[in-house]
Order: structure tokens, then C-alpha cells, then sequence
């Protein structure tokens, strides 16, 4: 293991943002302070900005409703900034059970928890479909009856009933059987993000990857370490992640010892370091 | 060799998936297909489409109870027999105001709660039964009147019809009646029934009303419609006599006189 660099910044901000987007949410129903009403279904900024989460409005539209404006329009906001900073941003940056599967799996590496179920990380299209099919099939959201994401933030803000348990399950699960396995392998919602950023220009870098000294440091806290490989290691890909699993959570820049990571666009070319340094 | 054992082992991969996901979705068809179904003393808010369709169109996000003024309406959480997310009321417990202005409808992003109802007089959330007539006040003959003086609809939905009273064989019993062409289903009635357990009760539509077979013609109906009669000429009534004895409208029974 190579040292640290000093301050995990990005995974700071992470945080930070993380607990600004709850706060925005609670500063109503805790403190009176009605900045945003509703939750990531839906809701409504300042009795003004519309944001919906489009995937459950896909579903609505399967399942044969015709919305409102209102919930067309706050889904074309949500589309087109997801579709520029990177959908899985929504994962790392805004999604509660994020902290949660962090957590499991911070808690995991801890305890030295090794093994368990193996499920393909393309499940999580799989159930993608599934909930698609069951919108279209039962006439009713059908995934929202157990979203673990939605549970937990409506809970928060309208009273979590069993919700809880959800959110239990998703943690256990991680923590036991499954390294990454919610968020990593089987989330749809997250799945379907990934899709929605398939061309996002935000992107994580590498333009000294050049610098790389194999302590696969990055490898080890990314929770999507498949992404990092190819342009990591492979010459002939350039030096940018491009893959929609990468949650541009910055993990990567925060742990690696020889910066070479950096948030960059999805247009990285050549990098200045790789040109000038020699071939091994 | 080995693009033989990587393509089974692929196929094998991809039939796993696919088994595993058809069962998670026959899973959870099955759940949402028994946790969907609403209890009879939940009510949606006004303008809420078909039970049906509003689990298609609700978005779960919660802004109409946020923008509910007398707070009645509460989002339904797991555990609860109410499908998770959505709002719904209990009028025992919290009857809908009927705001003129329909703040939850308006709140509505998707239509889930129908934008087309503009007159909360057109709403039909519900329709109030007096189910108990062997607890109601007034049908004790008592003047409890509570459930008529409160119904927003006042003689509309809920008018009093007097009757004699048996039982004293001196005084009236005025007898509650709930109409259905007025009446919205918000459950004024039954929040403010002055009983331990309420003997009026607002009861889903499907629940509290009944329905004439659809080839059923009511003649008198028909014949306003008409304008007259429609079977000519009137037959007079006949009835089935002793022989010899024949029925005449206004002088009773009455010899048959041989012709």
C-alpha cells in the first residue's frame, strides 16, 4: 500500500452534498422551512423548479397514465442533467442508500468479511427489465412498493413505517453476502441512471496514468473497480473512464498516491504526462 | 475447445440471470398484487382516479399531503395496508374539508388526482351508508341531527325524512337518508358521529352501491321520457275473482251481470 494522499476531498464533498440534498428535504417537515416539498419521486423547489425521477415516470407511462406537465417537465430537467454530469452521479452523489452500502461495505473490508454470493453486475439490467415488464404488466408501479432508494427517502421525510427493514436488508446484505452487491450488482434504479448517462461528458480522467505504480489502491476502494482497468492499464484506450457503471464518485482521485486521476470530460485526449514520459 | 466451454458457460450465465430476475418479478407481482388492494376505510383524496389507474399514475412523491390545509391526508408507509407511497385518509379519524380550491389536485404533478374535477361538489371519494339503524340516534327517535348539520352538502346529500314513531306511537323519528347524487363521500359525517363506534359510515362506491341489471327499464322513468305511455292502450288492472264477481275502479266488487 502506498500512503494516502492527506484529505479524501472528494469523498468530503460526497458527504457534504449527500447531507445538503436530506437537509434540503428536512429543513421542511423538521424546522418549517418549506424550500422543497415532496422527495426523488418528485418535488417541488420553491413552489417553482419541478425535478421528477424519470425512471418512475417511465414506469407510470407503462403502466398507462398520461402525466401532467408538471411531471413531464421536472423529468426532462432531471434527464438532461443527469445525461451531462453522468447518470451514476445520482448514485454517488444524491441516492440515501448510498451512505448506507458505503457503509457495508467500508464495515466489510473491516471485519475482513470475504466471499459470497456471485451475481453478474449485469443483473441489475435484468431487473431493470423486470420492473418495466411488471409496470406495463400489472398497470401499477410495482417497483415501488419495495424500492429500497424511495423507502428510505420518503421515510425520512413522510414517517418510515416498516421502511426501515428495507434499508436493513440492503445493508445486511451487503455486509454478508455480497461485497457492492445492492449498488454494484442488482439496484435498477441505479442501473437505469447508468443508462440515462451513457454519453455524460463529466467523466473521470487519468492523465498521469503514466504515473501508475500497480498499488491498486483504486482497484480497492472503487466500487465499480471494472471500469478502471481498461483505460488504466490498456495503451490503446484513452485515458478516460468512460463507462456508464462509473459513479463519478472520485474515490479513485482521493486514494491514488501518484494523482493520476483527475475529473476530466469525456473528450480527454492525449494526456501532457503520458507524451513526455519515456516508454518502460 | 475453449470458445465452446465460454459460450455455454455464457448461455448457462445468461439463463441464470434470466431465471433469477423471472422469479424476483413473479415475486413481486404477486406482492404488489395482494399489497395493492385498499381497505375500505381508506380513501383517496378527491379526484383520484380509479383505484387501478391511480397506482399507475401516482407518483408516490407526497405534495398533496404536504399541500392538504387541515393535514388529513397521510402517505402510506410500509407495514401499512395501504399501497406504500400513496395518500389516503380515514374519515373516523380525519374527514376531508372539501377546500373550494382543491389544493391537493393542484398539488398533483401527474394527474394521479384528476385535474379536470374543479368543483369539489363533483367529487366522489366515497359514499356515505348510515349502515346502523339499530344505533343511530335519530333512528331511536332522538334528535341527534349531528351527521345532517355537518354535511357540507346540507339537504343535498343528507336530508332528515320524518316518519312515525312506533315504538311511543306519538312522536317522529327523522330518519337520516344519504343521497348519492350529491353526496362526495368526505366523511364529515361519520368523523362527527356522536357514537362510541359511528353508525354512518363512509363506504367505497363499489361497496355501497348497488346496480340495476343493465336491461332493467324503469317505466315510470320510460314513460316520462317518453311523454306518455308506452304500452297502448293503459291496460286496467284485473284480478283474479271468484266467478261471477268482477272488480270496477271506484265502486269495488260488483256483481257480473250477464250480457
Amino acid at each position: 500500500m502506498s500512503a494516502r494522499a492527506s484529505v479524501p476531498k472528494w469523498l468530503l464533498l460526497r458527504r457534504g452534498a449527500q447531507l445538503a440534498f436530506l437537509a434540503l428535504f428536512l429543513a421542511g417537515p423538521w424546522f418549517g422551512f418549506w424550500i422543497v416539498k415532496g422527495n426523488y419521486n418528485y418535488s417541488l423547489t420553491l413552489d417553482l423548479l419541478p425535478l421528477t425521477d424519470p425512471y418512475v415516470l417511465l414506469q407510470s407511462l407503462l403502466a398507462g397514465h398520461r402525466p401532467e406537465r408538471n411531471a413531464l417537465l421536472g423529468a426532462a430537467i432531471v434527464a438532461v442533467c443527469y445525461a451531462l454530469v453522468g447518470g451514476r452521479v445520482f448514485c454517488a452523489w444524491v441516492c440515501p442508500v448510498n451512505p448506507v452500502t458505503d457503509l457495508a461495505a467500508w464495515l466489510r473490508s473491516r471485519l475482513g468479511i470475504k466471499g459470497g454470493a456471485h451475481v453478474s453486475r449485469h443483473a441489475r439490467f435484468g431487473l431493470l427489465a423486470m420492473t418495466l415488464v411488471l409496470a406495463l404488466a400489472t398497470g401499477s408501479i410495482a417497483w415501488e412498493f419495495v424500492n429500497p432508494v424511495s423507502l428510505l427517502h420518503r421515510g425520512l421525510f413522510f414517517g418510515f413505517g416498516l421502511a426501515w427493514t428495507a434499508v436493513l436488508a440492503v445493508f445486511l446484505f451487503d455486509l454478508v453476502f455480497m461485497n457492492r452487491g445492492w449498488c454494484g450488482h442488482l439496484c435498477p434504479v441505479g442501473a437505469f441512471y447508468s443508462l440515462l448517462g451513457h454519453r455524460s461528458l463529466l467523466r473521470v480522467a487519468l492523465p498521469r496514468r503514466a504515473a501508475c505504480d500497480d498499488c491498486n489502491d483504486c482497484f480497492a476502494v472503487c466500487p465499480e473497480p471494472l471500469v478502471i482497468r481498461a483505460p488504466l492499464k490498456d495503451a490503446g484506450v484513452r485515458p478516460v473512464i468512460l463507462s456508464p457503471q462509473c459513479t463519478n464518485c472520485g474515490r479513485c482521485i482521493d486514494v491514488c498516491a501518484k494523482d493520476v486521476f483527475a475529473f476530466g470530460t469525456r473528450f480527454q485526449h492525449s494526456p501532457p504526462l503520458d507524451a513526455c514520459q519515456a516508454p518502460k | 475447445m475453449n470458445a465452446s466451454t465460454s459460450r455455454r458457460q455464457f448461455i448457462v450465465d445468461a439463463a441464470r440471470m434470466a431465471c433469477g430476475v423471472g422469479m424476483a418479478g413473479l415475486g413481486l407481482g404477486a406482492y404488489v398484487k395482494q399489497a395493492q388492494a385498499l381497505p375500505p376505510v381508506a380513501f383517496r383524496p378527491p379526484g383520484a382516479r380509479s383505484e387501478q389507474d391511480f397506482l399507475g399514475a401516482c407518483i408516490r412523491c407526497g405534495l398533496c399531503v404536504r399541500d392538504c390545509p387541515p393535514q388529513i391526508l397521510g402517505l402510506a408507509q410500509p407495514g401499512q395496508p395501504v399501497a406504500t407511497g400513496t395518500p389516503y385518509f380515514v374519515a373516523r379519524s380525519g374527514a376531508c374539508e372539501m377546500c373550494e380550491n382543491l389544493p391537493c389536485i393542484k398539488a398533483c404533478p401527474t394527474g394521479a388526482l384528476d385535474h379536470r374535477l374543479t368543483d369539489v361538489a363533483q367529487a366522489r371519494m366515497g359514499l356515505a351508508v348510515l349502515v346502523d339503524h339499530e344505533t343511530c340516534l335519530n333512528f331511536l327517535g332522538l334528535r341527534c341531527d349531528v351527521c345532517y348539520r355537518v354535511c357540507p352538502l346540507i339537504d343535498k346529500a343528507i336530508t332528515l325524512e320524518p316518519r312515525h314513531n312506533e315504538r311511543t306511537g306519538r312522536h317522529t323519528i327523522f330518519e337520516p337518508v344519504v343521497h348519492a347524487d350529491a353526496c362526495t363521500g368526505c366523511g364529515k359525517c361519520e368523523a362527527s358521529c356522536v357514537l362510541e363506534v359511528a353508525a354512518i359510515k363512509v363506504l367505497p362506491m363499489p361497496l355501497a352501491k348497488g346496480e340495476l341489471g343493465s336491461h332493467y327499464r324503469l317505466g315510470w322513468k320510460e314513460k316520462e321520457k317518453a311523454g306518455g305511455s308506452l304500452v297502448a292502450p293503459e291496460i286496467e288492472h284485473r284480478y283474479q275473482l271468484p266467478e261471477g264477481l268482477r272488480y270496477e275502479a271506484g265502486k269495488g266488487l260488483a256483481t257480473e251481470t250477464p250480457q
